[in-house]
C-alpha cells in the first residue's frame, strides 16, 4: 500500500538489509517455532513458501511478482520495496487481502496464522528494501520515565492526534476515508504503521522520530486509556457527544421531572 | 401593581376566608412578620404576592432550567474562582498528573489540572459548572421556542421577548468565554478560530484583533480579559437582565394555555404560597441535583487528555461547546468566497457564516414579534396562549427557522457525522450546502400541512367526537366506525380561539378586531402578507354547526353513524 | 383599576366561543380523600427527606476516607473513586430535597386552583394624563423649552465625553500600521539558513533519511530559544509541515523549482481559512486536510485549495540543504500564513494555473 518505488536508500542497501532481515526473521522464526517442528526451514524455503502463498492470496491484485496492478485491482500498489513490516501490518491486522477494493482497507479478523504472514512478509521484503518488522526492543513501551512518557504524549498530540483524535478514538479524512481509532492497537501495530505509513497515512520514520519516541508515544496512549476516568466518557469525541448528552440526558430527565411536577396528583 | 378587582362567580377559591384560621392569622401577624413589617413594609406586597397564581404546564418550567442553571453556574463559578489562575505566563507542570510533568504551560492551565486532580471535590465542580452552562444555553433555546411557538410573545410580552434574546446572546458569549479559559488544547483552537473570524471583519478586522489580543494571537492578555468578562462584566449584565425578565414575569403574569375557566382576564394556577413555591423551589434541588449528577457520571471537557495549548497542535473533533456549534457548522460549508477589490482582501468564507450568520440568530428573532403584530396588525393584549397548531404560518415559520439552525448545527460536526455513519465527509459538506437551503423550504410546506391536518381533527372532533373503536355494520353491508361525542369541556379549549380577519387595503373599512392608529394607511404588500398569515386556517366550527352535530349524533351510539373522513383534495381547499 | 381602559381590547372584549365556557371544575384527590393514602405520602415524604442526612455524612466521610487518587471499576470502566462518590451523595442529597418538596406539595399541600384576575399592562387613561401633566410641569421648570440651547449643549457635551472614553481603550493593543503589520503577522522567524527541525524533540532533519510519503511536523531550530508569549506568538506562526513525495508524481511549478529538496516540501502548517494548525495529510492523493473545517490544499500542487471554505493556496516555505544535507530554510515565507486580511491583497498569492 506504498506509492511505487521509493528511492530512500542507497542500492547497496538494499542487499544487505534483506540479507539482514532473513537472518533477524530466519533467527526470530527459530525461536519462536514451535517445538514440535522436526526441523526449522531454512530462510530460504520459507521464502520459497511466502511465494507460493503470495501466489494464492495476494498476486491476483498485487500481481504475480508483487509489481501491482494486478488481474482483478488495477489500482492496487507494487509491493516492491514496501517491505516486511507493511505486509506483517497490513496481514496481521486483517487489512489485508481485502475482500473488495475498498477506497480503504477496512481491518477485519486475520485468517492468516502467524507463520504464513512471516512467510508472506520475508517474501515480500526480498522484492526491495522496507522497513523490517521491528523487535519488541523498538516498541515495547516498559521502563520509560515519566517525563519520557510526557513527551511521549507531546509527540502524540504534534503528530498524530490530528487525525486519530486526541485521545486515538479516531477521526474523519477526506472522501469516506477514515483514521481508525488506535484503542485496541497493539504497540507493534503503532509501530509498524508509523514506519511504513499504511495505506493514506503518512511515513513516520526515524530521521525525525527514532525509536525510543515511538516507545514513549505507545507508552503515552497506554497510559493514557488507562487513566481513571471522572464519570463515563459519552465516546471520547469531545463537545459533539457532550451537547448531544447534556439536551437528552440533562434537559431531557429534567423536563420529565417538570411533567411529573406540572401533573395534578391523582384524582378520585 | 393591580389586584383583583372581584372575584369570578363561577371559580371556587383556593382558600376560602371561613377556612382560614383566625388566630393563626393573627399570631403571624404579630410574630416575625410583624417584626419585619415595623420596619419594612412588607405584608403590603405580600398580601398580594402571597397567593399570586402560577399556572402548571411542564414546558413553563423550561425557563426555570435556565434560571436555575445560572443560579448552579454563579455557586459552581465562585468555588473554582478560588484557584484558577488567570494567567498566560509559561511554567513548566511538576503536579500529581503525571502524563503531563515537564510539560510547559500557562498558569490558566495547570491551575485548571491543579482543580482537577488536587482538589478534592474540584473536577466534579468543574464538572457541574460546564454542564451546567451547556444546559443554560439549551434551557434557554428551548424556552424560547415554547415562547415562540404558543404566541407568548405577543402584546404586551414583546419587551420582555427582546430581553430574553439578549440573554440568549449573552449567554452564549459567556459560555464561549468560559471554554476558553482553561487554556488547553480545545480552548486555544477556539481562541484562534475567533482571532481569524475578527480577522475577517472588513475594514476593521486586524485592529480588533489587534485591541482584543493585545497584539498578535495568542499573546498573554486574552485570557485575563476573557477572565474578566466571564467572571464580571456578563454575569452582570445577565443577573440585570435576569431582575428584569423575572420582574416583567410577574407584573404581566404568566400566560396560560386554553381551558375551561381560562380566560383572558384572569390567571389559573397554583398560589405561590405554598403550593408554587415548594414546587419552584423543589425543582431548583432537582434541577442542581440532576446537574450534579451529570457531572458525578458523565465525564465533560477533559482538558488532561487535551493537553495545553499549542498552535501547532490540534485534535480530530474539534469543535465548539453546541451552542456555537451552528456558527462552526455554516463556517465549514461555506464556499471558498474571498473578494478583492481596490487592492483590499474581504473573507466572505469567515465573515459572512460567521458574523452575518450570528447577527441573523440575534436580529431574526428580536424582530420577530413586531413584523407579525405589524402583518396580523393586531394590537390586543395576549394572556392566553395559541396551541401551535392553530397559528400555522407562525408555527411553520419557526420549524423552518429550527430546521436551518439544525442542519447548520449538523455541518459543524460533519466529520463526526461521516465516522459515525460511514459517509464520505465531502458529500456530507456538499449536501449541506444545498440542505441548509431546501430544508427550512420542506420543513415550512411539511409543517403547515401537519397544522391544518391537526386543526382538521380538532374540527372534526367537535363536529362528531372521538373515534370509539367500535366498528359497526350499516344495513346495507358497509362498515363505519361509530364516535364518541367529546367532553364538553375539550370542546371548549378546541373551539375557544380567536380568528382574526386579515387587514384590508381599504383604510375605511374598520372589521372586527382590526383598528388602526391616525391616518395609518394598509398597503396592499401588507394586506397581501395579511391575508397569507390568517387564511392559514380551517374555520373552526360554528355554535350552530355544533348544534346540529350534537342533535344529529343524538342517536349516534344506538345507530352508528356513517361519518366518511373528508378526502385530501377538500383538506386542501381550506 | 378597571380592565376596561381606553386601549384595544377587542379580543378581551369579544369572546367569540361557539362552546360556551364550562369554567373551572376540582376532583378531590386521592389523598385527601383517602386518609391512608394521605399517611402514606407524608411517610413517603419523611422518607426522603431522612435519606438527605444519611447523604450529607456519607458525603464527609467519602471527603476524608477516599484519597484523591483512589479508582473504582465500575461499568466496565475505571473511575475516580473519590469524584464519583462525592458526586453521588451530593447528587443524590440534593435531588433528594428536590423530590421530596415536590412529593409534599402533589400530594399534601392543598392544590386547588387559584384564579387571579389580571389587569392591562399599561396604566389606566387618568395615571397616565397625571404623569403627563407631571412632565410637562418639570419640563417648563427647568427652562429647557425657552433656552433652547441648554438642551443642545448639554446633548452635545454628554455625547462628546464618549470621544475620551473611548480614546482610552486605544492602547489596548498596538496599532495594526503597515509598520506594525511588517513586523507582527506578515512576519516570522523563519530566515535564510534557519535549521528545520522535527517538533518536540527537536531532531534535526538529513534529506536523505526522510522516505517517500513522510510527514514530518516542524519547527525553526531558532523558535526554542523562545519562551512564553513569544514562543507561543511565534510558533502560531512558524509551525511547519514536511513531505516527501515522488517527483514524477507532483508538479512543480517553474518559479518554485530550487524551493523543494529532491522531492521535500515545506508548507506552512496553518490554515489559510482561520489558522488552524493542519496535518492530515493523505500520502497517495497528497492532499491535506484542516481538521476544523475540512479546507484540503494539494500538497502536490503548490498548496492549492481543492475542497473547502479556504480560499488562498497554503504558503510554501522554499528550503534547501546545509553542507552535512541537514535541510534549512532559503527565506521567510513569501506572503504571510495564517487567515486573510482587509488590508493586504491576497489576488496575487500562488493559485491553480499559476507557473
Amino acid at each position: 500500500m506504498r506509492s511505487p518505488t521509493p528511492k530512500r536508500h542507497h542500492k547497496a542497501a538494499r542487499l544487505l538489509l534483506v540479507a539482514a532481515a532473513l537472518l533477524v526473521t530466519g533467527g526470530l522464526y527459530a525461536v519462536v517455532a514451535p517445538a514440535t517442528s522436526v526441523a526449522a526451514p531454512t530462510p530460504e524455503e520459507t521464502v520459497a513458501r511466502g511465494q507460493e502463498l503470495f501466489a494464492v492470496s495476494c498476486a491476483s491484485c498485487h500481481g504475480l511478482n508483487g509489481e501491482g496492478a494486478g488481474l482483478l485491482n488495477e489500482t492496487a500498489p507494487s509491493l516492491i520495496g514496501v517491505g516486511a513490516a507493511s505486509v506483517d501490518f497490513q496481514m496481521r491486522t486483517g487489512r489485508m487481502p481485502m475482500a473488495n477494493p475498498y477506497a480503504q482497507a477496512p481491518n477485519k479478523q486475520n485468517t492468516f496464522t502467524a507463520e504464513e504472514i512471516a512467510a508472506i512478509s520475508l517474501y515480500v521484503a526480498s522484492l526491495g528494501d522496507g522497513p523490517a518488522i521491528p523487535d519488541p526492543g523498538q516498541y515495547d513501551p516498559s521502563g520509560l520515565s515519566a517525563a519520557e512518557v510526557a513527551v511521549g504524549g507531546d509527540l502524540f498530540r504534534t503528530n498524530c492526534s490530528a487525525c486519530h483524535n486526541f485521545q486515538g478514538s479516531g477521526g474523519a479524512l477526506p472522501n469516506g476515508r477514515v483514521a481508525p481509532p488506535l484503542l485496541d492497537a497493539e504497540p507493534i501495530d503503532i509501530h509498524e504503521a508509523m514506519r511504513t505509513g499504511p495505506g493514506e497515512m503518512p511515513v513516520f520514520a526515524d530521521g525525525a522520530i527514532p525509536d525510543k519516541d515511538v516507545r514513549s508515544m505507545i507508552a503515552y496512549l497506554d497510559q493514557v486509556h488507562a487513566q481513571p476516568s471522572a464519570g463515563l466518557t459519552l465516546g471520547g469525541l469531545g463537545p459533539v457527544s457532550e451537547g448531544f448528552w447534556g439536551w437528552v440526558a440533562g434537559l431531557g430527565i429534567l423536563m420529565l421531572f417538570a411533567t411529573w411536577i406540572t401533573k395534578k396528583a391523582a384524582r378520585k | 401593581m393591580a389586584k383583583p378587582t372581584n372575584v369570578d362567580p363561577e371559580v371556587p377559591q383556593g382558600v376560602s376566608p371561613e377556612k382560614a384560621d383566625t388566630s393563626l392569622a393573627a399570631s403571624a401577624a404579630g410574630g416575625t412578620v410583624g417584626w419585619v413589617d415595623d420596619r419594612v413594609p412588607v405584608s403590603g406586597f405580600g398580601r398580594k404576592a402571597l397567593r399570586k397564581a402560577f399556572p402548571d404546564h411542564w414546558s413553563f418550567l423550561l425557563g426555570e432550567v435556565a434560571l436555575y442553571s445560572f443560579i448552579i453556574l454563579l455557586l459552581t463559578g465562585v468555588f473554582l474562582t478560588i484557584w484558577f489562575k488567570p494567567s498566560m505566563a509559561e511554567i513548566e507542570y511538576e503536579g500529581t498528573y503525571a502524563l503531563m510533568r515537564g510539560i510547559p504551560m500557562s498558569e490558566a492551565f495547570a491551575s485548571t489540572l491543579e482543580i482537577s486532580f488536587d482538589i478534592r471535590g474540584g473536577l466534579l465542580i468543574r464538572q457541574i459548572h460546564h454542564w451546567a452552562a451547556i444546559l443554560f444555553v439549551a434551557a434557554m433555546i428551548a424556552h424560547m421556542l415554547r415562547v415562540f411557538f404558543t404566541g407568548a410573545f405577543r402584546k404586551p410580552r414583546e419587551l420582555n421577548w427582546l430581553i430574553g434574546v439578549g440573554l440568549l446572546q449573552l449567554g452564549m458569549i459567556e459560555g464561549f468565554a468560559g471554554y476558553s479559559l482553561p487554556d488547553d488544547l480545545l480552548s486555544g483552537t477556539g481562541l484562534r478560530f475567533v482571532d481569524g473570524l475578527i480577522r475577517s471583519i472588513p475594514i476593521v478586522g486586524t485592529w480588533a484583533e489587534f485591541f482584543i489580543f493585545g497584539g498578535e494571537f495568542p499573546g498573554e492578555l486574552v485570557i485575563p480579559r476573557l477572565y474578566m468578562v466571564h467572571i464580571l462584566l456578563i454575569p452582570g449584565l445577565l443577573l440585570a437582565l435576569v431582575s428584569a425578565h423575572m420582574a416583567l414575569l410577574v407584573y404581566h403574569k404568566h400566560t396560560h394555555f386554553p381551558g375551561p375557566g381560562r380566560k383572558q382576564t384572569n390567571v389559573v394556577g397554583q398560589a405561590l404560597f405554598p403550593v408554587y413555591a415548594a414546587k419552584a423551589g423543589g425543582f431548583f434541588f432537582i434541577v442542581f441535583g440532576v446537574t450534579i449528577l451529570m457531572g458525578a457520571l458523565m465525564q465533560i471537557n477533559p482538558v488532561w487528555l487535551y493537553g495545553p495549548y499549542n498552535p501547532a497542535q490540534v485534535t480530530a473533533g474539534s469543535q465548539p461547546d453546541w451552542y456555537m456549534g451552528f456558527v462552526e457548522g455554516a463556517i465549514r460549508i461555506i464556499p471558498n468566497w474571498e473578494w478583492h477589490l481596490l487592492g483590499t482582501t474581504w473573507s466572505w468564507n469567515i465573515a459572512l457564516p460567521g458574523l452575518g450568520l450570528m447577527g441573523l440568530f440575534a436580529i431574526l428573532p428580536a424582530i420577530y414579534p413586531f413584523v407579525e403584530a405589524w402583518i396580523t396588525g393586531d394590537k390586543s393584549e395576549h394572556h392566553i396562549l395559541d396551541f401551535p397548531r392553530n397559528a400555522p404560518n407562525r408555527t411553520a415559520f419557526g420549524v423552518a427557522a429550527m430546521t436551518c439552525y439544525g442542519l447548520f448545527w449538523l455541518s459543524g460536526g460533519n466529520d463526526i457525522l461521516a465516522t459515525q455513519f460511514g459517509v464520505s465527509l465531502n458529500q456530507v459538506t456538499e449536501v449541506m450546502r444545498v440542505l441548509v437551503f431546501a430544508g427550512p423550504v420542506i420543513a415550512f410546506i411539511v409543517t403547515k400541512r401537519i397544522c391544518l391536518s391537526l386543526q382538521r381533527r380538532d374540527h372534526e372532533r367537535v363536529l362528531h367526537g372521538s373515534s370509539s373503536g367500535v366498528i359497526v355494520r350499516q344495513p346495507d353491508g358497509g362498515y363505519s366506525e361509530a364516535h364518541a361525542p367529546i367532553t364538553t369541556e375539550e370542546a371548549f379549549t378546541l373551539t375557544q380561539h380567536h380568528e382574526p380577519a386579515a387587514l384590508e387595503v381599504a383604510p375605511e373599512t374598520d372589521d372586527r378586531g382590526v383598528r388602526r392608529r391616525g391616518g395609518k394607511q394598509v398597503g396592499s404588500l401588507r394586506a397581501r402578507l395579511s391575508r397569507w398569515f390568517a387564511h392559514g386556517r380551517i374555520a373552526k366550527p360554528t355554535a350552530e354547526e355544533i348544534a346540529e352535530a350534537a342533535h344529529h349524533g343524538d342517536h349516534e351510539l344506538e345507530e352508528g353513524d356513517v361519518h366518511e373522513l373528508p378526502t385530501e383534495e377538500e383538506a386542501a381547499t381550506h | 383599576m378597571s380592565l376596561d381602559t381606553s386601549h384595544d381590547h377587542s379580543h378581551v372584549n369579544a369572546p367569540d366561543h361557539p362552546v360556551p365556557d364550562p369554567g373551572l371544575h376540582e376532583e378531590e384527590r386521592y389523598t385527601d380523600a383517602d386518609e391512608r393514602a394521605g399517611a402514606r405520602a407524608y411517610r413517603q415524604v419523611v422518607g426522603i427527606l431522612a435519606a438527605i442526612p444519611v447523604l450529607a455524612i456519607a458525603f464527609v466521610v467519602a471527603y476524608f476516607a477516599i484519597p484523591i487518587d483512589a479508582t473504582l471499576h465500575i461499568f466496565g470502566a475505571t473511575m475516580k473513586a473519590n469524584h464519583l462518590l462525592l458526586g453521588l451523595t451530593l447528587g443524590l442529597g440534593v435531588l433528594a430535597i428536590g423530590v421530596a418538596l415536590i412529593h409534599w406539595s402533589r400530594t399534601i399541600m392543598g392544590d386547588e386552583e387559584v384564579v387571579e384576575y389580571r389587569h392591562s399592562a399599561a396604566s389606566p387613561a387618568d395615571s397616565r394624563e397625571e404623569a403627563a401633566e407631571k412632565w410637562a410641569i418639570g419640563v417648563e421648570q427647568s427652562g429647557i423649552g425657552r433656552r433652547k440651547l441648554l438642551g443642545t449643549g448639554l446633548a452635545g457635551g454628554v455625547g462628546i465625553m464618549l470621544v475620551p472614553a473611548v480614546v482610552l481603550l486605544a492602547d489596548m493593543g498596538p496599532w495594526p500600521t503597515a509598520e506594525e503589520r511588517k513586523k507582527t503577522i506578515e512576519k516570522t522567524i523563519w530566515a535564510p539558513g534557519v535549521p528545520i527541525v522535527n517538533d518536540v524533540n527537536q531532531v534535526p532533519l538529513r534529506a536523505s533519511d526522510i522516505a517517500v510519503g513522510q510527514l514530518i511536523n516542524a519547527q525553526p531550530a531558532t523558535l526554542f530559544e523562545l519562551h512564553g508569549a513569544e514562543f507561543q506568538t511565534e510558533k502560531a506562526k512558524s509551525s511547519l509541515i514536511v513531505v516527501r513525495m515522488e517527483l514524477n508524481s507532483i508538479r512543480i511549478p517553474t518559479s518554485r523549482q530550487d524551493w523543494h529538496v529532491d522531492g521535500i516540501l515545506a508548507y506552512s502548517k496553518i490554515c489559510t481559512h482561520v489558522g488552524c494548525p493542519i496535518s492530515l495529510w493523505e500520502q497517495q492523493t497528497h492532499h491535506l486536510l484542516c481538521p476544523c473545517h475540512q479546507s484540503t490544499f494539494d500538497l502536490g500542487n503548490s498548496g492549492v485549495v481543492v475542497f473547502g471554505p479556504a480560499a488562498r493556496s497554503l504558503p510554501q516555505l522554499p528550503i534547501t540543504t546545509d553542507a552535512q544535507g541537514y535541510l534549512i530554510a532559503r527565506s521567510d515565507f513569501t506572503v504571510p500564513v495564517g487567515p486573510s486580511y482587509f488590508e493586504r491583497n491576497s489576488e496575487n498569492d500562488f493559485k491553480e494555473g499559476d507557473d
